[in-house]
């Protein structure tokens, strides 16, 4: 394959959001739709031969460059893309997860307005998000990074006449701008240090300088970390994620599950020839990753809305590829992002379906008992669920399996079997919020109503069902549209469901560890990756696997996930009612939790009405009106008074003309009488 | 035939004979908006010459299309002029901007239309010659006709009743430091008998202007202090609001940042080398200082011009903090910021004045829910903001770049804390621009938005806009057909010999930065020579490897 044609995996979806940008408004819903599928299916084709080609020749290593970006004397920038084995995985994921998205998007937005603006916003996203994963620079890399950035701006606020969607979004951007900031400052040290911003540029001569470690290369990874949990959604810079909600589900599930928020966790992965030689880095992004985890885990056990207990859950799987990067098990974090793609973007999509089913219902209070009315849906979800909640052979356990025998084997003193602990009671979590979900909305009585209808949650209503109850709903604009009660969604967005759900549970089979009786294909793919650049000083050594170790570890693992199961079933199944009972009992620590533990009011007290009053008052009130404006005021004041001083003075007056004369010629003389014999002195 | 030697001249002084033509004309209809139009459309024409021509052009030292002929033989003045790449693009920025502020003044300029394009274009001239001329008193002459046409154009056409304050103001902030600055070039007059810049910038670099070192400085900052009031540098902006808010478009698209960051480039630069390294960390801090507190403050405002005016402000400190870290990328991020900000900056302000026609107001509460009803007024606005907070792939994110690359690599004290404090920036200019846009056009419709049917952006004003949009592309994405011109002038301005070299500690930090890789084989013969003498690379060290080329 001619490396140019690299070239064409941003580039044809930019083509794409370029039509359907400016024409899209003009042009039918099915050319809109035609024009995005193909100009995301294009590229996936793309990623489809890279790989045929890879596994024909075996090593891959692919580049090309274009004109420089930024030159300057002593520094420049070009446009250059590269393909190794963590951009292809990273590619497959982006394209193929990306394209069936796009189809189900097909279907979920099928009745809304702005149909051309949301499918113009995705492929701009898909070429943000290729040329973030296919960057050779730090700087190309961090084009996408904004890019991914603002496309996820704009879809959060797709519902733009909504305050809380428009919000999110300026909340989404700002947050992430916080990240960036530290990114452009390692991007500042870099180019001190290195002079390039290139990545092979900047590792070869780490490899080269053996006596690099630690000082300000730990400075550079901990800015990369800051900018990486921005756009991961790691504490403390998360509370964007749960807010990004807002946007059309299949923009969750794409940007907010699947590709964008691994962004992070990829930037890690890249960099790890820095994060190597920086091992209090390294420990500081376990044990954010440690912390987030259960964090967003606690959160998630207790919200309502379907799509925020996966926002949390996102988060917290998140966490899980930061505490599988902190332990320098690099494969394991990718092969977690590969799994979680699959899985969590399949949750969305069914929950997509779900809402669907609603007509716009998001709360699981007056959902239930929708296993019969929207099977597909239930089946294909449950493979999502089993997948996350960590039960063999699904998908999710290999990957979060290996992270957590890695933590447990990290040789860091007991650092390590803390990290596994945490991620451990984070597993009994998910598997109890995952569980709760899945009984609160298929199984137990139908609480929803059918008339019920949100057409102002946004989501979108449906027209083609089979549904037999029929009513009519007035949008926002007036407009009336036919709405249906219960029904499943079309095969459109039935077909991405059915792939990702097999992919849910075969996924995981890349990576069955030697201890399972597998061959851990996807790290040794990855080796010549994470291996070049030296030992990862922390990792493990090859005479500590122990077979027996890893197979209990995921022993109790599975235990414990049956555990979360279990007080899920016992809650939302056998004994509905006995959660909210509980939760009455410890009704302080619920609120508290309820309540994302006031952190979002924290933030805004300290960092928005905190800064603004400060600014109001002191820079604006007391800086520029007294300071800079009375400073101006005083000048002009002086001149206005002296003038006046001069004025008085040329009265006309001759007898004043002449006592200044008088008084004048007194000055004089006395300088020559006195002023001499003081100067002589 | 070889224009090279009056294409200058012709640039300066089309616009002044189509003033002299509009004032004989009657005004009747749209009879000067057009004959605006055509000047101005001429004179930019005319200044597109210069980047097709440069590279052929004869150049004299580094400046290329002069013209230098004697004028007044005592004192002696010359009327020398020209242009190096920085003076170039200013004089092709200038000309590019012209006949769109005319776009915008189409319908917003009902009366006295003769007055406002007479003066429209007096400014367009000094403007020009403040970017050509080499001769100090001819530079001067140029830079006090500046001062007129815009404080006629403000108390004259503003929009508030406080217009006539806001163009005393302007005035005496502009005038007073000139004053002073008229005093230092008549001093450098009396020291050398020139006005002649080459001439004296030969003069500053084997330090011949004078021994007097206390005057020298005085002279130095008169100059600076005059220059800097016209950026405006942060704490001088008293008059940037009141002006930006009472302005009309095509005024406040000119009003602030480029003559006075080049004359600071310029003059300040090569006249007093050693002086200007010297105030430079009191320069860095006041430009970082500028970026955080103009962002906060416009975070605050909900007037739109007064937002825009705080955001200007924050703009030009980052362009204040990179020319002054002395570094090649702080010089060239600056110098590009310079440009970009002109087109930016304008269009943001073209963008305020087309809503201001339609609702009449410039307050955010009364505006709101404009998105679906203005389309292409949204996108638009959308992609200036873009802009304007530094997205890559868009103009200023590769100036605010190397700005902040080059505070990084400064020599300067405290210079990494001023580096991250000015970076804040970035998100703070996210903060304010987003939030501009939501409260403009996302959320339900404000009182006045309601009122008023929608009409979404003509057919003038895409015009007007489409240019500006195409650039912020172009020059975001393709830099280096700037920077190729720029550069020179970033390279020639950081490697000027200062004595502050010669300090022991200074020159280990000079030479940590070379043997680090930031100068590589890229970087001119010419350039590496001027090091070598300055002792900035001792020849033994052999220039570090290519890591950056590796393709």
């Amino acid at each position: 394959m001619p490396s140019s044609l690299l070239w064409f995996i941003p580039l044809l979806p930019l083509l794409g959001f370029l039509i359907n940008g400016t024409l899209g408004r003009k042009l039918p819903r099915a050319a809109v739709a035609g024009i995005a599928l193909l100009f995301t299916a294009i590229p996936a084709l793309l990623v489809g031969w890279l790989w045929m080609t890879m596994l024909r020749t075996g090593d891959l290593i692919m580049q090309v460059v274009s004109r420089p970006w930024i030159e300057i004397t002593g520094f420049h920038v070009d446009f250059a893309l590269t393909v190794d084995h963590l951009t292809l995985i990273m590619l497959a994921v982006v394209t193929g997860v990306g394209f069936l998205i796009h189809l189900y998007s097909v279907g979920y937005m099928a009745h809304e307005d702005g149909y051309w603006r949301f499918f113009a916003y995705l492929n701009l996203f898909m070429f943000f998000m290729s040329v973030l994963v296919l960057a050779e620079s730090f700087l190309l890399l961090f084009v996408g990074w904004e890019g991914v950035g603002l496309a996820s701006y704009l879809l959060i606020g797709f519902y733009y006449k909504k305050t809380s969607a428009a919000d999110a979004g300026k909340k989404a951007f700002i947050v992430n701008r916080i990240g960036d900031f530290g990114f452009l400052l390692a991007m500042f040290l870099l180019i001190q240090h290195f002079g390039t911003l290139s990545f092979r540029a900047v590792f070869a001569q780490i490899a080269a300088q053996p006596e690099l470690h630690a000082g300000w290369l730990t400075a550079i990874a901990l800015l990369l970390v800051v900018g990486a949990a921005g756009k991961s959604a790691q504490i403390p810079l998360y509370v964007w994620l749960p807010d990004a909600m807002e946007g059309p589900t299949p923009v969750s599930a794409l940007i907010h599950a699947a590709t964008m928020v691994t962004a992070g966790v990829y930037l890690v992965a890249r960099c790890h020839a820095i994060f190597d030689r920086a091992p209090a880095a390294l420990a500081v992004v376990a044990i954010i990753g440690a912390l987030t985890a259960i964090y967003a885990a606690s959160m998630g056990m207790v919200q309502h809305d379907i799509k925020r207990v996966l926002a949390y859950s996102t988060i917290s799987q998140l966490g899980y590829m930061f505490l599988g990067c902190g332990v320098a098990a690099y494969s394991a974090a990718v092969f977690h992002l590969v799994t979680h793609a699959f899985f969590k973007a399949l949750l969305f999509l069914a929950a997509g379906s779900v809402i669907h089913a609603l007509s716009g219902e998001q709360d699981m209070r007056v959902m239930g008992g929708l296993r019969k009315r929207i099977p597909v849906t239930f089946w294909t979800m449950t493979m999502g669920v089993f997948a996350i909640a960590g039960i063999p052979p699904w998908a999710g356990f290999f990957s979060k399996d290996e992270i957590l025998y890695r933590a447990f084997s990290y040789s860091n003193g007991p650092l390590g079997k803390l990290l596994w602990i945490v991620g451990l009671v984070t597993a009994g979590m998910t598997s109890f919020y995952m569980f709760r979900l899945w009984f609160k909305t298929f199984f137990g009585a139908e609480r929803f109503n059918e008339q019920h209808s949100l057409a102002e949650h946004g989501a979108p209503v449906h027209a083609s069902s089979s549904s037999t109850q029929t009513l009519e709903a007035e949008h926002d604009d007036g407009q009336t549209t036919q709405h249906h009660g219960v029904h499943e969604s079309p095969w459109l967005m039935l077909l991405p469901l059915v792939v990702l759900a097999v992919l849910s549970v075969v996924g995981g089979w890349f990576g069955i560890p030697a201890a399972l009786g597998g061959h851990n294909e996807i790290e040794h793919f990855l080796d010549p990756v994470f291996a070049v650049a030296g030992h990862p000083e922390n990792a493990l050594n090859a005479d500590q696997v122990s077979h027996t170790l890893e197979l209990s570890l995921a022993v109790i693992s599975v235990a414990t996930a049956c555990v979360g199961f279990f007080f899920a079933w016992l809650f939302y199944y056998r004994k509905p009612g006995s959660a909210s009972a509980l939760a009455t009992k410890a009704a302080p620590l619920y609120a508290l939790v309820a309540n994302k533990f006031y952190i979002d009011e924290i933030y805004n007290a300290f960092f928005v009405s905190g800064l603004l009053g400060f600014t109001r008052v002191f820079l604006y009130g007391v800086g520029d009106r007294l300071g800079v404006d009375g400073a101006g005021r005083f000048a002009s004041w002086m001149a206005l008074d002296l003038g006046e001083m001069m004025r008085r003075m040329q009265s006309g007056n001759l007898r004043s003309y002449a006592g200044w004369l008088a008084l004048g010629a007194a000055v004089v003389m006395g300088f020559m009488i006195f002023g001499r014999g003081i100067w002589m002195h | 035939m070889n224009f090279d030697h009056s294409i200058l001249s012709l640039i300066v002084f089309c616009p002044l004979v189509g003033a002299v033509v509009l004032a004989l004309l009657p005004d009747r209809g749209k009879t000067m908006a057009f004959g605006a139009l055509t000047v101005t459309v001429l004179t930019f024409l005319l200044t597109l010459h210069l980047p097709s021509h440069y590279a052929a052009a004869e150049s004299v030292g580094s400046f290329r299309f002069v013209q230098d002929s004697a004028w007044i033989p005592a004192p002696a003045i010359r009327y020398h002029l020209g242009v190096d790449g920085l003076g170039m693009w200013l004089v092709v920025l200038t000309g590019f901007l012209a006949p769109l502020g005319v776009l915008a003044s189409w319908n917003a300029i009902a009366e006295r239309r003769k007055t406002f394009y007479v003066l429209f274009l007096l400014q367009q001239v000094a403007m020009l010659g403040i970017f050509v001329a080499l001769d100090l008193f001819l530079y001067y002459a140029f830079w006090e006709l500046s001062l007129v046409p815009m404080t006629i154009l403000i108390a004259t056409f503003g929009r508030t009743k406080a217009r006539r304050t806001a163009a005393i103001k302007y005035f005496v902030y502009a005038f007073v430091p000139s004053a002073l600055l008229l005093v230092g070039i008549l001093w450098l007059y009396a020291k050398t008998g020139t006005f002649d810049l080459p001439r004296l910038t030969g003069l500053a670099a084997a330090h011949h202007i004078s021994g007097n070192t206390a005057a020298l400085w005085l002279c130095s900052l008169a100059f600076l202090l005059a220059f800097a009031v016209k950026v405006p540098v942060f704490p001088l902006h008293g008059w940037l609001r009141d002006s930006i808010a009472e302005a009309p478009t095509a005024a406040v698209m000119v009003l602030a940042g480029k003559t006075g960051l080049y004359s600071i480039l310029r003059f300040s630069f090569a006249i007093f080398p050693e002086q200007s390294h010297r105030i430079a960390p009191l320069m860095i801090a006041l430009g970082a200082l500028g970026i955080v507190y103009g962002s906060l403050i416009a975070i605050t405002r909900k007037d739109l011009k007064e937002l825009a005016a705080y955001s200007t402000l924050g703009h030009l400190s980052f362009i204040t903090l990179g020319i002054f870290t002395f570094t090649i990328a702080g010089l060239d991020g600056g110098i590009y910021q310079i440009l970009n900000h002109g087109i930016s900056g304008g269009a943001l302000f073209l963008l305020l004045g087309f809503l201001y026609e339609r609702y009449g107001t410039y307050d955010m509460r009364d505006l709101g829910g404009l998105a679906a009803r203005l389309p292409w007024m949204i996108t638009l606005y959308v992609i200036t903001t873009l802009s304007l907070i530094g997205l890559p792939i868009l103009n200023s994110f590769v100036g605010e770049f190397l700005v902040l690359a080059g505070t990084m690599q400064s020599t300067s004290e405290h210079h990494v804390f001023w580096t991250v404090f000015a970076t804040t920036g970035v998100i703070l200019s996210a903060a304010y621009m987003l939030w501009m846009i939501q409260r403009v056009f996302y959320g339900h419709l404000g009182v006045v938005s309601q009122e008023i049917a929608p009409h979404d952006l003509n057919g003038r004003e895409q015009l007007a806009l489409w240019p500006m949009v195409a650039l912020m592309l172009l020059m975001g994405v393709a830099s280096p057909y700037w920077m190729h011109t720029l550069d020179a002038n970033a390279v020639k301005i950081a490697t000027v010999p200062s004595p502050a070299e010669q300090h022991p500690h200074e020159r280990v930090e000079i030479r940590t930065t070379a043997s680090t890789g930031f100068v590589d084989p890229q970087l001119s013969q010419e350039a590496l020579r001027a090091l070598a003498t300055t002792g900035k690379i001792k020849s033994s060290q052999p220039a570090p490897a290519p890591e950056g080329r590796l393709y």
